[in-house]
């Protein structure tokens, strides 16, 4: 906008606000009016849906869903979208910091006088595409909770170990699965495709015990199972072994 | 007799104006003092600190033609604010930061015996989806109707600190209750900060307040959620108030200029 262009929307706004009405009592009206369709919302969820507590925080544990409140679903699903490891940086900070830098600076770049969304065209689909992609990410994230299952057949090479040996991948199998892992990581038809990688075949890429290192010291964000290692030690072993043989 | 002119108050048309009091009228009698107590408390502070004048410019301020209910999502979205900080301050009375098991049992405390605890605790958390929601609907209400141009430049961009501060309290509290959900879904989120370019790795120590998620990572949560953002936060919502009210809200791009400006206009 150049002075001529500032002069001119002053010296209209000037004209519509002389031609308006007083902040009190008219639009005080309607600001108290939604200020009690606010708190009736408020009060109607709370009634509706109260604030239940769910077990213990407990860092030893297995048994968790690693999802954040529905409001960053975005920025999780995010990591999903954008699969190669090297990218993974600019998917969890590097896309929303670039977000936020082109929202703080939008008074600056975007100069024009111009202020109908029908005659800014770029703006409002890039508005519009901003809304849709968050709510299609918001839902997807909505939609994809962590399952709690793997149908995988156990491999002739466990059953040929004896039936210790298949005791020990069926325990590993069902703590792997009721450990969250798979909300972000796919074991056969089941789990998320993303962030982490899919784990079916695992074992190819990866020894034994570079598994066990990669579970205590894991790549972020993934948490780390080295509370589980110290205080159950067996479990632990069982989600290993599954893992090893997963190939 | 008070000396204080309050600013009489906009009266629709055809009301009837009140007749002003003749001059030479006799003394108050004590019941008259009584019933302008209120009056005379507000004119001594006047007389103190001239308040009056910038509460008259604050509320008897014209908003221009046009405007419309789009317009109530910035003050519903304040209303979320102030609803969420008289919640945290009864959830606070009962709340203890400790990491080992004494969190979870206040809150457990607060839900099952504290009388309508667990109703303002489910206000406090509905309330801040709701307050998000309101937060965005507001933005993309100013950026629909360009409300982010010129001369509003520089209230745009304390808007979006404010949203930022929104989101951090949302993410500062979801650890509070301090049960699994919480625990987890915030050392995933500490990780994924952990994950970013450059100041990643610091951000995620300095939450967690070192390499490792322990006691005193929920105290420093608890003193940013409760004293560090809310004092910001309340600071910037003046600062936003005070352009809004020296620049004036927008009116809407569609809206005509009354034919007598249109007029002005042509002869300029």
């Amino acid at each position: 906008m150049n002075q001529r262009e500032k002069e001119q929307y002053l010296r209209e706004y000037m004209a519509l606000k002389a031609a308006g009405k007083p902040f009190f009592p008219y639009a005080v009206a309607k600001d108290s009016l939604m200020a009690v369709v606010v708190m009736a919302a408020i009060i109607t969820m709370s009634l509706v849906l109260g604030a239940e507590l769910g077990p213990k925080a407990d860092p030893t544990t297995t048994t968790y869903t690693p999802r954040p409140e529905w409001y960053f679903f975005f920025l999780f699903e995010l990591l999903k979208v954008i699969k190669p490891a090297e990218l993974v940086p600019l998917a969890t900070i590097g896309v929303p910091t670039i977000c936020m830098i082109l929202l703080f600076l939008l008074p600056f770049y975007d100069r024009s006088p111009e202020r109908r969304p029908e005659r800014r065209p770029i703006a409002t689909a890039a508005g519009i595409f901003t809304i849709c992609a968050m709510g299609f990410l918001t839902y997807k994230g909505a939609e994809a909770g962590p399952p709690t299952q793997i149908d995988m057949p156990t491999p002739a090479a466990v059953t040929a170990q004896g039936p210790a040996f298949v005791a020990q991948y069926n325990k590993g199998k069902q703590v792997v699965a009721q450990s969250g892992c798979e909300a972000c990581h796919k074991f056969g038809q089941n789990g998320n495709d993303g962030p982490g990688p899919p784990l079916t075949q695992i074992a190819k890429n990866l020894p034994k015990q570079a598994i066990a290192r990669t579970l205590v010291n894991p790549t972020a964000p993934m948490p780390s199972f080295g509370a589980l290692q110290q205080n159950d030690p067996a479990k632990f072993n069982a989600m290993v072994t599954f893992l090893s043989q997963l190939k | 007799m008070p000396k204080l002119k309050l600013p009489a108050p906009p009266l629709p048309p055809g009301f009837p104006k009140p007749a002003p009091k003749r001059p030479g009228t006799p003394k108050q009698k004590p019941l008259e003092v009584a019933a302008e107590a209120g009056i005379s408390v507000v004119d001594w502070v006047d007389e103190r600190t001239s308040l009056s004048g910038g509460a008259r410019w604050m509320m008897f301020r014209k908003v221009p033609k046009g405007t419309n209910w789009f317009y109530t999502l910035g003050s519903a979205t304040m209303f979320a604010f102030l609803s969420q900080a008289v919640t945290g301050v009864f959830l606070a009375i009962y709340y203890r930061p400790d990491a080992s098991g004494g969190a979870y049992e206040s809150m457990r405390h607060v839900n099952d015996d504290v009388f309508l605890g667990e109703f303002v605790h489910g206000m406090h958390k509905w309330g801040s989806s709701v307050m998000v929601i309101l937060i965005f609907l507001h933005m993309a209400r100013t950026f629909f109707f360009g409300a982010y141009k010129y001369p509003r430049e520089l209230n745009w961009i304390i808007g979006v600190v404010l949203l930022i501060l929104t989101m951090a309290m949302a993410f500062t509290g979801y650890l509070l209750p301090f049960d699994q959900r919480s625990y987890w879904a915030t050392i995933v989120g500490v990780n994924i900060n952990g994950t970013g370019p450059l100041v990643g790795p610091y951000l995620s120590d300095f939450l967690r307040a070192g390499p490792e998620f322990g006691a005193t990572t929920l105290s420093r949560f608890y003193a940013i959620h409760m004293m560090l953002i809310p004092g910001i936060i309340g600071a910037l919502i003046g600062a936003h108030l005070y352009l809004v009210a020296k620049l004036g809200t927008t009116a809407p791009p569609w809206q005509k200029l009354p034919a007598s400006a249109i007029d002005a206009e042509e002869r300029a």
